[in-house]
C-alpha cells in the first residue's frame, strides 16, 4: 500500500518536473512559438499571457481527461479545439472585464491561445490517455514551464529595449544622464527572433554538457 | 477607382508591410517546421492561401450577417475555429484525391493547418481592423495567404543554402533558423512607411 502510494507520488513529481525543463514546451519541443515571440516585448503582458495559458491548459486538460473514453479518433482534434475555444472565450471575457488595458495590449493574441500548439499537444499526448489528476499536474507543470520561459525572454528584451524590468527602471538611461542607450530593435520583431534564437543555442550548449 | 485604390493598397500592405509572418509572428510553426525544401514550402503556401481565403471570407460573412445581427459575439471564437477546421478538411480531401504524392509528403502538417495561427489570426485581425466591406475582406485574406507563401518560400530557399554552410554546432537547427528569420524581418522593415 505504502509503496504503491510512493510510486504514485514519484509519477506526479516526474510529470510535474518534465514540463519545467526536460520537456519544456518552448525550449525543447519548440511549441507555441507565436505567442512566445509576440507578447514578450515586456514582462507584464508575457506574465498575463502565461497565466491565461495556465488557466486554459488546466481546464481543457480536465475536460478532455473526463471525456477521454467517449472520444472518437477522427473527431478528436475537433473536440479538443472546441473545448479549448470555450475556455479561451472565458479567459478573454475575464481579461476584458478586469484588465481592459492589458486586454488591449495583447489584442488578438488572447484568442490565438486556441491554436497554441502546447494546449492541443498536451490534450493529445497526456490528457486523452491519463486519469484526471495526472492531467492536472501535467498542465500545471507545462504551464509554469511556458510562463517561466516567456518571462525570461521578456525580461531580456525589456531590459535591453527600455532599461527597465516589470516597468521598474533598473539601468540608468542616457537621456537622463546615465550610461545605457536603449536598443530600440529589441522591442521590434527582430529582437524577438534573435533573442529566442540565441536562448535556444544556450539551451543546446547546456544540454550537451548534461549528456 | 477609389475602391480599386483601397483594395490595391490593402493587398500590398498585407503582403509586404504587415506580413503576418514577419510582423505579427503568425504561422511560425510551419514556417520553422516545413520550410526545408522549396517545392514543399510552395505547396504548403498554396494550401494555406486557399484555406485562408476561404475561411477569411466565410468568417467575415458569418460574423457580420449572423453573429452581429443576433448579438452572439461571445461565440465568435468557437464559430471561427469550426469554419477553419471545416475548410481544412475540405482541402485535405481534395489533395488526397487529386495529388496523392503531395499528400504523402505533407504527412502530419496538412491537418495541422487547422492550428496554423496565421489563419485564425487573420480572421481575428479582419475583425479587429473593422473591415466592413466583403470585397476588402476577401482581398485581405487572399493577400495574407500570398504573403505567407512568399515568406515561407524565401525561408526555404535560404535554408537549402544553409545546409551547405558551416554553422557552429550549438546554433544548428532551430536557433540559426530563428536568427535568419530575425534578419529577414529586419530587411522587411525597410518597406514600413511605404504606405502611411
Amino acid at each position: 500500500m505504502t509503496s504503491e502510494s510512493q510510486t504514485f507520488t514519484g509519477l506526479y513529481k516526474e510529470t510535474f518536473l518534465a514540463g519545467l525543463w526536460r520537456e519544456n514546451p518552448v525550449f525543447r519541443l519548440l511549441l507555441g512559438m507565436c505567442p512566445t515571440l509576440a507578447v514578450t516585448a515586456a514582462v507584464k503582458p508575457a506574465l498575463t499571457m502565461g497565466l491565461s495559458v495556465i488557466f486554459v491548459l488546466i481546464c481543457s486538460n480536465i475536460v478532455v481527461s473526463l471525456m477521454r473514453n467517449l472520444l472518437k479518433p477522427h473527431l478528436r482534434i475537433l473536440m479538443f479545439t472546441l473545448t479549448i475555444a470555450t475556455f479561451v472565450t472565458i479567459a478573454d471575457l475575464f481579461l476584458k472585464a478586469f484588465q481592459p488595458r492589458m486586454s488591449e495590449t495583447l489584442g488578438p493574441y488572447v484568442p490565438l491561445i486556441i491554436v497554441n500548439c502546447i494546449i492541443i499537444c498536451r490534450a493529445e499526448a497526456c490528457a486523452s490517455k491519463n486519469p484526471i489528476f495526472v492531467s492536472i499536474i501535467d498542465a500545471v507543470g507545462m504551464g509554469i514551464g511556458f510562463t517561466a520561459t516567456l518571462c525570461v525572454l521578456a525580461g531580456i528584451r525589456e531590459i535591453l529595449s527600455t532599461g527597465a524590468v516589470f516597468e521598474i527602471p533598473v539601468l540608468a538611461l542616457s537621456e537622463n544622464g546615465g550610461w545605457f542607450v536603449p536598443w530600440a530593435a529589441m522591442s521590434m520583431p527582430v529582437g524577438a527572433f534573435i533573442t529566442l534564437g540565441l536562448l535556444l543555442a544556450l539551451v543546446n550548449v547546456i544540454t550537451k554538457k548534461e549528456a | 477607382m477609389d475602391t480599386l485604390n483601397i483594395l490595391l493598397l490593402g493587398f500590398i500592405s498585407i503582403v509586404i508591410i504587415n506580413n503576418l509572418v514577419f510582423t505579427k509572428f503568425l504561422g511560425i510553426c510551419p514556417y520553422l517546421g516545413v520550410s526545408g525544401r522549396i517545392d514543399m514550402a510552395f505547396g504548403m503556401g498554396l494550401a494555406v492561401t486557399f484555406v485562408v481565403t476561404l475561411s477569411g471570407t466565410l468568417t467575415w460573412m458569418i460574423d457580420h450577417w449572423i453573429l452581429m445581427k443576433m448579438g452572439l459575439e461571445v461565440t465568435r471564437y468557437v464559430c471561427f475555429i469550426l469554419v477553419i477546421a471545416g475548410a481544412v478538411q475540405l482541402v485535405e480531401m481534395y489533395i488526397r484525391k487529386f495529388f496523392p504524392a503531395l499528400y504523402e509528403s505533407f504527412g502530419i502538417f496538412l491537418p495541422l493547418i487547422t492550428t496554423n495561427c496565421a489563419i485564425l489570426g487573420l480572421c481575428l485581425f479582419i475583425n479587429l481592423w473593422e473591415i466592413d466591406n466583403l470585397l476588402e475582406a476577401v482581398v485581405l485574406s487572399f493577400g495574407a495567404g500570398i504573403g505567407f507563401t512568399m515568406a515561407i518560400c524565401i525561408m526555404a530557399g535560404i535554408r537549402e543554402n544553409l545546409n551547405l554552410a558551416d554553422v557552429p554546432k550549438c546554433l544548428k537547427g532551430a536557433p540559426i533558423t530563428l536568427i535568419t528569420a530575425g534578419l529577414l524581418t529586419l530587411a522587411f522593415m525597410g518597406f514600413a512607411g511605404m504606405i502611411k
